[in-house]
């Protein structure tokens, strides 16, 4: 499926932003998921963070948009709090669930319509020209009056993404936005979250242990395992970094001698 | 017995700051005017009928309990003011409650729960739309406006069940006009305001029970049926609890 190509108009151009993660941490009880994270993310950047399933990635992402308050550390959003409220009315902070999180008891067009007439921000015709303009960049207008459960995986990635871009965020998060879907929408998903950045100017963080996705779109990418922070680079240095584990994790092997399958052995 | 106290006063605390987040958006309130409406629809018309059935059976048990004791000794004009009293100052109010909290309060703790579950509320903090504002506020200020007339409902047609178990029941054998009068004779208009202040309160409690349980639930599916019997049995609880104290004050 290929998204058409019309551009994200913003209505006040907004530069970018940068997010600083400074000597973060994170526990759960006892359970200490993400230890010292330190790292920034420039304006306009797309920034990956990659890591096994259970690293803490969607964590971070927590952190960084302010839904969870770390134990210890800050995120900052270019130097704000975005725990706070006036942080994300500055700057639009947009987040894409992993499952899409679109509200069930509203259509297609009310999820996306939501933020705008919330807000106030454009008059009612105005609101459904954008909602109505992002839909046709997403290839989504045939499904405006259908309410969430009557879509497809795909479909509702797309429309979580609709949503974050009605909002003309100056910074989008991405939790494993290719998790659940077929090679081809992974496919899709990826271009669009690439073509994002050649139309409007916006920083994206995108969590995933989608290594072809992340490989593709990103700038730079950061190995998140077992809540420590390996490395941040670029993805052609990743490929030759001389780390065992982030090689064994980029291209994970095959074992069927691994004695621990022996027990699968059935006695005939 | 530490963490049952703990727990206790966690969950009253954060109904209160809860309610005192959704007030403090009141000045939005026209934003929300729609919602409101929806609710109160949800609330109201789709409770009136079992409200109806079960008032209308209540008032009839009452006068059948009551009037074949008081047949006995010959006092059967008296059975209205007893299901009078009854049911404006007590049983209206209660079963109304009753009604609401299994009714409505259930569905609100499965859909705030499930949104809580399904990230949907982190969505909206996201938005940076309130949840307090965008799915507290308007519960609580329908509830506001159908509960006096759903406990008044529920009140006047209790007093109709009594009448009709007067009239067809031959060992009672009162006529309507009688029962009436009496029911007049001591009941009284604070009488009628004690039971629609109560009916207000329990319902305010319910509504603001069942969002805070829904809003507080986390981790997966199963504990969305979980917190549905929590909060049925907490404003069950409340309900009882703050009858006595409601019963004392305005007394």
């Amino acid at each position: 499926m290929k998204t058409t190509t019309h551009h994200v108009t913003r209505g006040s151009e907004r530069p970018p932003v940068a997010v600083e993660v400074k000597g973060l941490s994170k526990t759960y009880g006892t359970q200490r998921v993400l230890t010292d994270i330190n790292l920034a993310v420039k304006p306009g950047e797309i920034f990956a963070i990659m890591g096994p399933s259970g690293s803490g990635k969607s964590v971070l992402l927590r952190q960084i948009a302010g839904l969870d308050l770390p134990t210890a550390g800050t995120a900052r959003i270019d130097g704000q709090d975005p725990a706070d409220p006036d942080t994300r009315d500055r700057f639009a902070l947009a987040l894409v669930f992993q499952a899409g999180a679109l509200f069930n008891s509203l259509t297609v067009y009310d999820n996306l319509a939501l933020y705008l007439l919330e807000h106030r921000l454009h008059s009612r015709p105005e609101i459904r020209d954008r909602v109505m303009r992002v839909l046709k960049i997403l290839s989504l207008e045939g499904a405006v009056h259908k309410y969430p459960s009557e879509l497809s995986g795909g479909m509702k990635k797309r429309v979580a993404i609709a949503r974050a871009l009605v909002m003309e965020p100056q910074l989008i998060l991405f939790d494993e936005p290719t998790s659940e879907l077929d090679p081809v929408m992974s496919a899709t998903i990826a271009e669009i979250i690439a073509a994002l950045r050649q139309h409007i100017v916006i920083t994206t963080i995108v969590v995933t242990h989608d290594r072809d996705l992340a490989l593709t779109i990103a700038d730079r990418v950061a190995i998140l395992m077992k809540g420590k922070l390996v490395c941040v680079t670029t993805p052609a240095e990743l490929r030759t970094l001389p780390n065992p584990a982030v090689q064994d994790f980029l291209t994970p092997k095959i074992d069927l001698q691994n004695p621990r399958y022996k027990q699968l052995e059935v006695s005939s | 017995m530490k963490s049952i106290v703990n727990d206790t006063c966690d969950g009253i605390g954060s109904g209160v700051l809860l309610a005192y987040r959704a007030f403090a958006s009141l000045p939005t309130a026209p934003r929300i005017l729609k919602r409101v409406v929806e609710q109160a629809y949800l609330g109201s018309y789709t409770s009136l009928p079992i409200v109806v059935i079960l008032s209308f059976f209540i008032g009839a048990v009452l006068a059948l309990q009551t009037g074949i004791t008081m047949a006995d000794v010959s006092m059967q004009q008296m059975i209205g003011t007893v299901v009078g009293e009854s049911m404006t100052r007590e049983l209206g109010p209660m079963m109304v409650a009753i009604i609401l909290a299994g009714r409505v309060g259930s569905a609100i703790t499965a859909e705030l729960a499930s949104m809580k579950v399904y990230q949907e509320v982190d969505a909206l903090i996201t938005m940076n739309i309130p949840p307090e504002r965008f799915l507290v506020l308007p519960r609580l200020i329908a509830v506001l406006f159908f509960m006096p007339m759903l406990t008044l409902v529920g009140i006047v047609v209790g007093w109709i069940g009594g009448a009709v178990v007067c009239k067809y029941v031959q060992i009672i054998d009162l006529s309507p006009e009688l029962y009436f009068r009496s029911l007049r004779q001591f009941l009284s208009v604070s009488d009628l305001t004690h039971g629609l202040v109560k009916g207000q309160i329990f319902g305010f409690v319910i509504i603001l029970t069942a969002c805070n349980t829904g809003l507080r639930t986390t981790g997966g599916p199963r504990e969305i049926g979980a917190a549905v019997t929590r909060s049925v049995v907490l404003s069950l609880i409340l309900i009882l609890v703050l009858d006595f104290f409601i019963t004392k004050v305005l007394a």
